[in-house]
């Protein structure tokens, strides 16, 4: 794959020393993941000097691509891409930068039975294929595909704005305010109830309502609670499945797709744009401390020591990194850091990254059958997903976990040597916490054999295709991408920490107690998946401020 | 068709039947009440279930039914006494037992200063915001998107008394309203006891568990309708049927009709609106408007039949979620049971067994899968402390609510009746011991047991789930939420209509009002 120059040490350095100077940038960046890249580019456009700082070698946060074995490519963090916002893409030219996302054809559940449901594209084979388990489900999900679009259309607007404070009085949140009431407004009555309904509908409660057959709703539960700590049965998770159903590609509301060359090809063609309008990346560059100077900001100590001054700084962290731990709680309000502290991050989700020898076997699949290219699970009912969940809450991973299993390399050649495949497996539920101490070496090994069993349940000589394996769990996570407890939103979907309550109640809008500080990261509105709508928010809302 | 004798036809004589009855009828409605049973009461009833020995048939504790609707309705006068007010919440322990709400004295002993402090502010906080929600409870939900001024106007308040809260008090109740109670008390409390107890209340009654989110809602929905405190428990005296007996005669000295022994078998439906109905026996009566305080399931699928409804809504009621998952145990005793955690002799408060937050959340698990708990979680009360009157002299009565009971257990409860309630025995046996032998008589009542018995499908006690996505303007589903069914000349009064069951009166006051807007 194509490698940006900064992702050698060369220029990096140079750009460093620019920064390094008497006057700094106008702005530093901390973190340079998809949503820090994203609000850099768009203060680089408005004219900023913009300075990103990355504390790992690479840059890309939770979305790249890593070579971590002879001839493969990883997407060892985030997999797959949906969510990232069109009007991102266009307004920085991605694909001019080298991105390409390729749609990827309906998935799969190989049940325990043997049996196999798959969702295609076409939507004749849909239907066949879901009546072939219940013919009322093939009518229920036209309904229900038409609802969840009509729930999308509701909820798309308001990604790219700064939710509104309802307890503010200020003209900006009053009208915003307004525009929220008149936008439900529009729906009308009954589908005003619908809605009001949904927010608080648990996901298999939602299913219920359409669905009678067991292993339809269990593989659409899937998306209802990746990266939560939340079972399908939580009021709540109706939200989050939509959460993956926000996204598009190339206006094809709900698909989802790979980037070719792995996850990392969009945060280097978010550094390409970037480079473009003059920003520039530091690699290596760990941020140790986010300075304030009388109640402003007004730089970042690296742990090298090394000061960069600026006014503004923008932390792509998730909230807890930012203000617990690379700032002195003394320097903000005690009700914040009280918030801050009880804001919820929950590590639940660990990945496996296999490097295959040749396609692995699965007899389920009719031969031919597209779905195999798409998503791969093996949860065959909502009930060993909750069972799933109850593990999670008893502090083990789960001993039949739910896995996202994607095998790109049919699709993208670029990520594997000819004939042989790299398979990514996002595995639901891994704690944070185990209750039987911290994590080990041992452990994480006994996580993966748990996780490769269930697949080789349904692979044949599924282990003796596997060259190398790379185990992550949410404790490797925190360790390597630095997302506190290794959660992949940078903080919970529940109500509790949505809109106007993300992070936290009267900093929903990208601003801290501290001047000249801003977050950007997932832990904001509209929070995470590889959307980059929290970098886009975060960047118009300090130009706002800025009044450029 | 001759001219119909009454102006309302109301089917069932529960609380709240007999409340919009007797609303209906002070204003001067000529009100026939129609209950299948052989007395009034329906859930809130009193029987004897041993020879001899008396109790609460479903509810058995009475702290939600406003003062002001007991006042206006001159209940007093109509008989009721309370035999215990204000009485205590005691969370057992094998340690020990754990007043709640702690008396400031103790509170520093038995919690802890961390705790008791914590305690103070918490329950400050909840009060304030139980107190905001209330005009919600008291509210007739207006019609989303309705250029009605009356909706335009109960919105504006609702908003304006939100307002009113102040910014942080706002601000936390936007944060919490949503969250899940287990969250809520971590941010507060060491405690397990005090944790697992406060989870109780929360998830008493829902299909929820303490980690489920919308379980701080069902927890200040219990404050609010309890009037902000969570301390005004009261048993009226000769269990809660004596209530409803108040109640029947409040309605029948306004001129309210009431027939027992008299199950309505269907509506009648001419011209597309609600004429009467006709009773299991054949007979036909006629009325301007039938008002149902059956469960929305009952009334819209059985009584008045689908094919007046159109698929939509039927859909909608369907797929209402009303399991019940709470069971009722009632035992004779030949002597006081004694609780070890008590140092009182005569058990006169309510006693909470709910360990801690992992047992509530552990009994809920059993129930997901629908099994009932392997560790129930109860709420008991010992009547006859009190209320000797509901057992001969020296023997006593112990009335329990037990949670989690799935309606639809695996396997049905024919043949696991027995096993659970040898399960609740040795609960209670762990904490009271010397229990069991005491034992003259057993009656567990499961979901189902309820379902048969009080008519109410699914078994569950509000009707239809007491959860954010059924609640107010969508409860019992959109369409119906204003009391007013989609057919002319029908209407809902019964706790699947907002503000909901738990013996509280008010889903019946609010049709009553809603009733005669209506017609004036």
């Amino acid at each position: 794959m194509r490698l940006a120059p900064w992702n050698r040490a060369g220029p990096g350095k140079r750009a460093g020393k620019r920064a390094g100077g008497s006057r700094g940038p106008d702005a530093i960046v901390v973190g340079a993941g998809h949503n820090g890249l994203v609000a850099a580019c768009f203060l680089a456009r408005a004219g900023l000097s913009v300075q990103v700082l990355e504390r790992n070698p690479y840059i890309g946060g939770a979305a790249v691509s890593r070579s971590l074995y002879e001839g493969f490519t990883y997407s060892n963090c985030s997999y797959v891409c949906s969510l990232l916002r069109t009007e991102i893409i266009r307004a920085l030219e991605l694909p001019a930068h080298g991105l390409q996302i390729i749609p990827y054809e309906g998935g799969c559940t190989l049940m325990g039975n043997g049996g196999h449901f798959a969702l295609y594209d076409n939507h004749d084979a849909l239907r066949r294929e879901i009546a072939r388990h219940s013919s009322r489900d093939a009518e229920a999900y036209d309904r229900f595909t038409r609802d969840m679009l009509r729930h999308c259309k509701f909820i798309k607007p308001l990604l790219l704005r700064a939710p509104p404070d309802p307890t503010s009085f200020k003209p900006r949140d009053v009208r915003e305010l307004l525009y929220l009431g008149r936008h439900f407004g529009r729906l009308g009555e009954d589908r005003m109830c619908e809605t009001l309904r949904f927010w608080t509908l648990s996901c298999a409660d939602l299913l219920d309502e359409y669905f009678e057959s067991e292993i339809v709703k269990a593989h659409l539960a899937g998306s209802s609670i990746i990266g939560t700590a939340l079972g399908p049965r939580s009021p709540g998770t109706a939200y989050v499945l939509l959460h993956h159903y926000m996204g598009s590609i190339d206006g094809t509301v709900g698909a989802w797709g790979f980037a070719r060359g792995g996850m990392g090809a969009i945060t280097q063609a978010l550094a390409a744009s970037l480079a473009a309008s003059g920003g520039s990346i530091r690699c290596e560059a760990p941020v140790q401390r986010i300075l304030t100077r009388n109640g402003r900001a007004a730089g970042v100590v690296l742990e090298s020591g090394e000061e960069i001054p600026a006014r503004l700084v923008v932390s792509n962290m998730d909230v807890r990194r930012t203000f617990l731990d690379t700032m002195d709680p003394a320097e903000l309000p005690e009700e914040f850091v009280r918030r801050v502290r009880q804001f919820k991050i929950r590590g639940s989700s660990g990945k496996l990254n296999i490097a295959l020898d040749a396609m692995p076997r699965f007899p389920a699949i009719p031969a031919g059958a597209p779905c195999v290219r798409g998503d791969l699970h093996v949860t065959d009912s909502i009930d060993m997903l909750e069972r799933a969940y109850d593990d999670w809450k008893e502090g083990r991973w789960s001993q039949r976990p739910y896995l996202d299993m994607l095998i790109p390399t049919q699709i993208d050649p670029t990520m594997a040597p000819p004939g042989k495949h790299y398979m990514s497996v996002f595995v639901q539920y891994c704690p944070y916490r185990l209750a039987d101490g911290p994590w080990t070496d041992e452990k994480r090994a006994s996580f993966g054999r748990t996780v490769i069993d269930s697949i080789a349940e349904h692979s044949p000589g599924f282990r003796d295709l596997i060259l190398h394996a790379e185990i992550r769990t949410p404790a490797d996570i925190e360790r390597e991408v630095g997302l506190t407890e290794g959660n992949i939103f940078q903080g919970e979907l529940t109500f509790d920490q949505l809109l106007f309550n993300r992070p936290i109640p009267g900093y929903a809008q990208y601003r801290s107690p501290i001047r000249g500080l801003y977050m950007c990261g997932s832990s904001t509105h509209p929070g995470g998946g590889v959307m980059g709508a929290p970098g886009a928010n975060a960047a118009s809302t300090i130009l706002g401020d800025l009044k450029r | 068709m001759s001219a119909s004798r009454y102006d309302c036809i109301v089917i069932g004589a529960g609380h709240n039947g007999l409340t919009c009855a007797a609303y209906l009828a002070r204003a001067g409605r000529r009100v026939l009440v129609l209950e299948a049973a052989e007395a009034p009461g329906g859930a809130a009833a009193t029987h004897e279930f041993a020879p001899g020995f008396r109790v609460s048939s479903c509810a058995h504790l009475l702290h939600l039914m406003p003062g002001w609707l007991l006042g206006e309705l001159g209940l007093a006068g109509h008989g009721l006494r309370m035999a215990a007010e204000r009485m205590p919440t005691l969370a057992l322990s094998a340690a020990g037992a754990l007043q709640i709400p702690p008396y400031p004295d103790s509170a520093a002993r038995d919690l802890g200063e961390a705790d008791a402090r914590a305690f103070r502010e918490y329950a400050a906080m909840m009060g304030r915001l139980a107190r905001a929600l209330r005009p919600i409870l008291e509210a007739v939900p207006p019609r989303l998107g309705s250029r009605a001024w009356r909706d335009r106007l109960t919105l504006l308040g609702l908003g304006a008394r939100l307002r009113l809260l102040g910014r942080s008090d706002m601000r936390e109740l936007l944060r919490i309203a949503g969250m899940c109670v287990q969250d809520l008390l971590d941010e507060h409390f060491e405690n397990p006891l005090l944790k697992g107890a406060l989870a109780f209340d929360a998830v008493l009654g829902t299909n929820l568990g303490p980690r489920s989110p919308g379980t701080v809602f069902t927890l200040l929905y219990r404050l609010a309708a309890g009037g902000g405190s969570a301390g005004s428990l009261a048993q009226p005296v000769g269990g809660l049927g004596a209530l409803t007996e108040a109640l029947a005669r409040a309605a029948s000295s306004a001129g309210a009709e009431l027939r027992c022994d008299a199950p309505v078998a269907r509506m009648i439906v001419t011209e597309d609106s609600a004429a009467g109905v006709i009773l299991e026996s054949g007979e036909r009566l006629q009325a301007k408007c039938v008002v149902s305080s059956a469960d929305p399931r009952t009334t819209f699928l059985r009584l008045l039949g689908p094919e007046h409804l159109d698929a939509g809504f039927v859909r909608r009621i369907t797929h209402l979620r009303g399991q019940g998952m709470t069971a009722k145990l009632h035992l004779a005793l030949d002597r006081m049971p004694r609780f070890a955690a008590l140092t009182a002799l005569a058990p006169t408060g309510r006693l909470v067994i709910a360990p801690s937050l992992q047992a509530v959340e552990r009994a809920f698990n059993d129930a997901k899968y629908g099994r009932f708990s392997a560790a129930p979680l109860l709420e008991v009360i010992v009547p006859t402390a009190v209320d000797p009157g509901l057992a001969p002299a020296g023997r006593h009565v112990l009335s329990a609510v037990v949670q989690y009971a799935p309606h639809g257990v695996a396997g049905g409860w024919e043949g696991q009746r027995e096993q659970f309630l040898d399960t609740i025995l040795q609960t209670l046996e762990a904490h009271a011991p010397g229990l069991r032998e005491s034992v003259c008589a057993a009656e567990l009542l499961t979901p189902q047991d309820i379902e048969s018995r009080f008519r109410i499908s699914g078994g569950h006690w509000h009707h239809a789930e007491l959860a954010l996505d059924q609640f107010f303007m969508v409860r019992p589903v959109a369409g119906a939420a204003q009391y007013r069914a989609p057919v002319r000349g029908l209407f809902l009064c019964g706790a699947g209509c907002h503000p909901g069951g738990g013996v509280m009166g008010l889903a019946g006051h609010h049709a009553a009002r809603r009733i005669l807007a209506e017609a004036a």
